[in-house]
């Protein structure tokens, strides 16, 4: 009803166009942010990296277990990938070092059935997606950002990212995934947010 | 599937100036399904040539109001929406808005029990919904309000949280002015720290519910001290105002 809809007297000050190449990058509704916000549900959760661990359960064989030590030994690669929040902020360029979830799921044995797989954190946020999105290079877990350390607040010790997704997918304080044969949502999904969470279809809440 | 969040084009029924560089607006909706306290909007701004840009607001208005929602909007002076709706909207005016959205960071009167809210600058936006719901549904739970602003010209809803505390219903506001204090102040006058929000809880006991908002340091230090203080991450939310919010 309202696509055509003119705010009166807005003009824009158009800092998501800029050059082409750059305008392209940018999801419907986003814009460009320099810095890094932070966005979380509750209080930020302390793992010592000793008690740290990540699991891979589920559909598998046999679910494994790295300690943070196993963890970093495992084949690690640099990202450089655009990111997209849901509260309408896009930061391009973003320089992350982390493990592919191909990586992590070559540890494990999957039953034909899995098609879906929870990642769960710390302080007991979930997230789902499926397993065709996070294949083939598309998510990896990080536990670097721009050379450093990840920030607990930015969800150190390590994250899933998952570049093509608004960020709530990108699980804060990753410490394990789940895979089943049934979808489920998660945290926000629950909570009134898209189920798949693509910006480039704007697919903010649920029904978008 | 679930029902789509459709665009509605809101009217502007009200502005009123909160301080110098905040200003609420009354937006009266045609086909608003209700809202619960703490959650918030989208709107959208759409120009001639159909540049077209969105932003996310916490309701300010209690559920009560609807199918009026007030939005409170801090001018971020580079800002690209927000100088927008403080130097060009007037009365009269419509944008295109859709929600409620969030269904975390809510809190409802029929949830029992001590409430701690912490805001910090705009951040208190959505707690003032919370605020604004408990008094209108006669709820008498004991309620603290720590609001840290920088100075005394920038404290958002001074009078009406002045006036509220004033009521005995168990709500109380606490200040802290973390920049500049005007002469004889009794407030707090520093940033939010454990031992301010030990004395704040203190009357709510440990078992209080807890929501704060505001930037992601006080966001952040403010959790932390919680739980150092005891309480536990699951009775804690949060919800940050960023830098980048214009």
């Amino acid at each position: 009803m309202t696509e055509c809809f003119v705010t009166r007297g807005f003009v824009g000050r158009r800092s998501s166009g800029g050059p082409e190449d750059v305008a392209s990058r940018i999801p419907p509704g986003q814009y460009i942010t320099r810095d890094f916000p932070v966005l979380s549900a509750g209080p930020t959760p302390r793992t010592p990296l000793e008690q740290w661990t990540f699991t891979i359960q589920g559909l598998v064989k046999q679910p494994v277990s790295w300690s943070w030590q196993e963890f970093q030994a495992l084949p690690a690669r640099e990202w450089t990938v655009d990111i997209s929040c849901v509260t309408k902020w896009t930061k391009l360029d973003m320089h992350w070092r982390g493990v592919s979830v191909d990586t992590l799921l070559e540890g494990v044995e999957i039953d034909d059935r899995a098609a879906f797989m929870i990642a769960w954190s710390d302080g007991g946020y979930t997230t789902n997606l499926p397993l065709p999105d996070v294949l083939n290079g598309q998510a990896f877990v990080a536990y670097e950002y721009d050379g450093a350390p990840l920030a607990p607040e930015h969800g150190g010790p390590a994250r899933l990212v998952v570049p093509a997704r608004y960020f709530w997918k990108s699980a804060k304080w990753i410490r394990g995934i789940r895979l089943q044969a049934e979808d489920e949502p998660g945290f926000w999904e629950s909570l009134g947010y898209h189920n798949r969470g693509d910006q480039w279809r704007e697919e903010r809440y649920s029904g978008d | 599937m679930a029902r789509p969040l459709d665009w509605q084009l809101a009217t502007v029924a009200g502005v009123h100036d909160e301080t110098d560089a905040v200003r609420s607006f009354s937006l009266t909706l045609p086909a608003w399904t209700g809202h619960r306290p703490g959650q918030h909007v989208d709107l959208r701004l759409t120009s001639e040539d159909g540049y077209s840009v969105e932003r996310s607001y916490s309701i300010a208005s209690e559920p009560e109001r609807a199918p009026e929602v007030d939005i409170t909007v801090e001018r971020i002076p580079d800002g690209e929406v927000s100088p927008f709706l403080h130097d060009v909207v007037v009365p009269g005016d419509r944008l295109e808005v859709r929600g409620p959205i969030g269904g975390y960071f809510v809190w409802e009167a029929s949830q029992p029990g001590p409430l701690l809210l912490v805001g910090g600058g705009s951040g208190v936006v959505p707690l003032m919904a919370m605020i604004r719901h408990r008094a209108r549904a006669g709820a008498m739970n004991p309620t603290r309000l720590l609001l840290s602003s920088r100075g005394p010209g920038e404290i958002i809803y001074r009078e009406e949280l002045d006036r509220l505390s004033a009521t005995q219903d168990g709500f109380q506001v606490a200040h802290t002015l973390t920049r500049e204090q005007p002469p004889g102040w009794s407030g707090y006058a520093r940033r939010i720290d454990e031992a301010m929000l030990s004395e704040v809880l203190d009357p709510l006991g440990r078992e209080a519910r807890v929501y704060i908002c505001g930037p992601t340091a006080l966001v952040e230090s403010a959790a932390n001290a919680l739980v150092r203080i005891g309480l536990a991450p699951s009775q804690i939310r949060t919800e940050r105002f960023g830098p980048t919010g214009t």
